[in-house]
């Protein structure tokens, strides 16, 4: 008899993502429904969807899914939070939600310490709308929006997210992780776990950065987005752990 | 918490609000400090603690808005309260609280604008809490309180209805009724036969169907038919929840029809009025959203001339217009907002005997 080795876990739906080829949105998806079911907590676990590729969090994870304005799911997920104190919240944002539209409702919550967790996902560009300059966007990368190449000196540096919200009181644990290669991917998987024991130990607000890539709005295919997560991202953003008050 | 008893407390219109929220079961209260409503969230960042509540003072109106979002999706009761720029802020989150067809109850103190206007009181925002503020197309409930008993008593309806019709609703006052102080009865909370709440988030158990609430619809059709069925929930509170008051319109020759604050001195010039011998009365919307349109068509069977008085340019007088029958007259008489344009009742008394004397 033959012996299932791996499966679709829990929380997530048997269904086909919208996902683009290559896209690491299905690995992060992949890791946070895993992490869900190894603490046992889908019946537990409210999601804030936000705007852009990851709106669709709702079809995808089988936990109950409230949709939040574009950069608002962290102020969503505070006021679901403090009325549902016993339930795990979290939210999962993209790069223009998080950190431009809605760098204030991030900075605010991280330092309230509320406790939920954020996930973080860094492609350096705007998926859903195609392709434009995100607040992540690398020093003289093109996009739709900066076709010369992103002009520090005009359009600022990318913020390192992972980095300033460590610097926060109200952070309890801070990490960024990448899905281009298995050790990473399994790295990111302990990281991602140890953002929920975090929460589920009520130690307060925990944030996970995911670097990932965008082959369709990078131009590239799939191995050589991955290969540019590589080669261009993690030397940019350094992978690593920013915070961890309780050193899980 | 003062517990409802029924004996008369004197309190300001702004406090009033803050403890009917109480009242009515509300434990979620996000805020941000501006003038005249801070007397809102200073209220109940001391109570709430006490009873267990969450206050949060919030990084802004749009982070406020969100987590009245957030805490209504789990089916809390939840409330924010602010003024002129501050609801222009939240203008976003109420259009996808209308768009996820959820419950929460908005304050919005007026205050004069456009932009940072002033602090005086205004009834200019009556466009922008009447016709749907922000971007897509909806309504919300809204209640305009005129004394501080009604701030209490509309602030605990406001709850009411909002869970019942599944909206947001607003409490319209100015900062004349949230600044004064009155007596006041602490009613206890109406006993209401409220909806149960099966499409919160609230963790899916197994064999319990994802609740989702979102207000994106990319199906063929999907987007119309939310706003249907809208339409027919408007319909119905029209047809169930048009509140008013009317005073002396039985014989009236000429009505004057205000709201909140404008009504308090119209009823003084009205009272004026009857001892000069007019025969004035007046025509108070409770609900300006839904709009007593009906009572308004009813009463221009007989009574052929409304002033409309407004502090304002002129905003609610276009729903009267659209209310009464086409052979009644509407005259309006207004001032902008600002230091100083609060009309005396003896100016409003002229109002009405110029247009009496015109009717004669």
């Amino acid at each position: 008899m033959m012996k299932q080795v791996f499966t679709r876990p829990e929380s997530l739906k048997d269904v086909s993502t919208h996902f683009c080829p290559g896209c690491h949105h299905g690995s992060v998806h992949r890791l946070v429904a895993e992490a869900l079911d190894e603490f046992g907590l889908r019946s537990q676990t409210i999601g804030v969807a936000s705007v852009g590729c990851s709106v669709f969090l709702y079809g995808y994870f089988d936990v109950d899914v409230i949709e939040a304005p574009h950069g608002r799911a962290p102020a969503v997920a505070t006021g679901a939070k403090r009325a549902r104190p016993d339930r795990i919240v979290f939210t999962y944002q993209g790069d223009g939600d998080l950190a431009a539209i809605g760098m204030s409702e991030i900075i605010h919550a991280a330092n309230r310490g509320e406790d939920i967790t954020v996930i973080f996902v860094n492609n350096t560009t705007y998926g859903m709308t195609g392709g434009q300059m995100a607040p992540t966007t690398l020093p003289g990368q093109k996009t739709s929006t900066s076709p010369f190449g992103r002009d520090t000196s005009k359009d600022g540096s990318p913020f390192k997210m992972a980095e300033l919200l460590s610097n926060l009181d109200g952070v309890a644990f801070s990490a960024r992780v990448a899905l281009n290669n298995p050790k990473n991917v399994l790295n990111a998987k302990k990281m991602i776990k140890n953002a929920f024991r975090y929460q589920v130990e009520k130690k307060g607000f925990s944030f996970i950065e995911a670097l990932a890539s965008c082959p369709t709005n990078w131009g590239m295919n799939p191995l050589d987005a991955n290969q540019r997560v590589t080669d261009e991202l993690i030397p940019y953003f350094p992978l690593g752990i920013y915070k961890n008050t309780a050193n899980m | 918490m003062p517990t409802a008893t029924l004996e008369k407390i004197f309190v300001k219109g702004n406090e009033a609000v803050a403890m009917a929220a109480l009242e009515a079961g509300c434990r979620c209260y996000f805020g941000y400090p501006i003038t005249p409503q801070s007397d809102i969230p200073e209220y109940l960042s001391r109570e709430l603690p006490g009873l267990g509540g969450e206050f949060i003072q919030a990084e802004s109106e749009i982070g406020a808005i969100n987590m009245l979002l957030g805490a209504s999706a789990t089916g809390a009761r939840a409330m924010t309260s602010s003024s002129g720029p501050g609801i222009s802020l939240k203008q976003e989150g109420i259009s996808y609280m209308a768009g996820s067809e959820l419950p929460g109850v908005i304050v919005d103190i007026m205050r004069a604008g456009p932009g940072l206007g002033g602090i005086d009181a205004s009834q200019a925002d009556y466009f922008q809490a009447t016709k749907g503020g922000g971007h897509g197309g909806y309504r919300i409930i809204v209640l305009a309180p005129a004394s501080v008993q009604e701030m209490y008593d509309l602030t605990m309806l406001a709850f009411d209805l909002s869970d019942i019709y599944r909206m947001p609703a607003m409490v319209l006052a100015d900062s004349v009724i949230g600044q004064m102080k009155e007596s006041v009865t602490p009613n206890p909370r109406p006993q209401v036969v409220l909806p149960s709440k099966e499409w919160v988030v609230r963790g899916r158990a197994d064999g319990e169907p994802q609740n989702v609430v979102k207000s994106l619809y990319l199906g063929d059709g999907e987007m119309e038919a939310f706003h249907w069925k809208m339409q027919s929930r408007y319909q119905e509170l029209a047809d169930k929840e048009c509140r008013w008051e009317e005073v002396c319109t039985s014989d009236a020759e000429l009505i004057v029809t205000a709201f909140g604050s404008t009504s308090r001195i119209a009823k003084t010039a009205i009272a004026m009025a009857r001892e000069a011998g007019m025969k004035v009365g007046l025509m108070r919307p409770i609900t300006l959203f839904p709009f007593p349109r009906k009572a308004y068509a009813a009463l221009s069977v007989r009574c052929k001339l409304f002033l409309d008085i407004e502090l304002s340019t002129g905003q609610m007088v276009d729903d009267v217009r659209l209310s009464v029958a086409r052979d009644a007259d509407v005259i309006f008489y207004g001032r902008p907002p600002g230091a100083g344009s609060l009309p005396t009742p003896e100016e409003l008394f002229e109002q009405i005997r110029k247009n009496y004397r015109a009717c004669a």
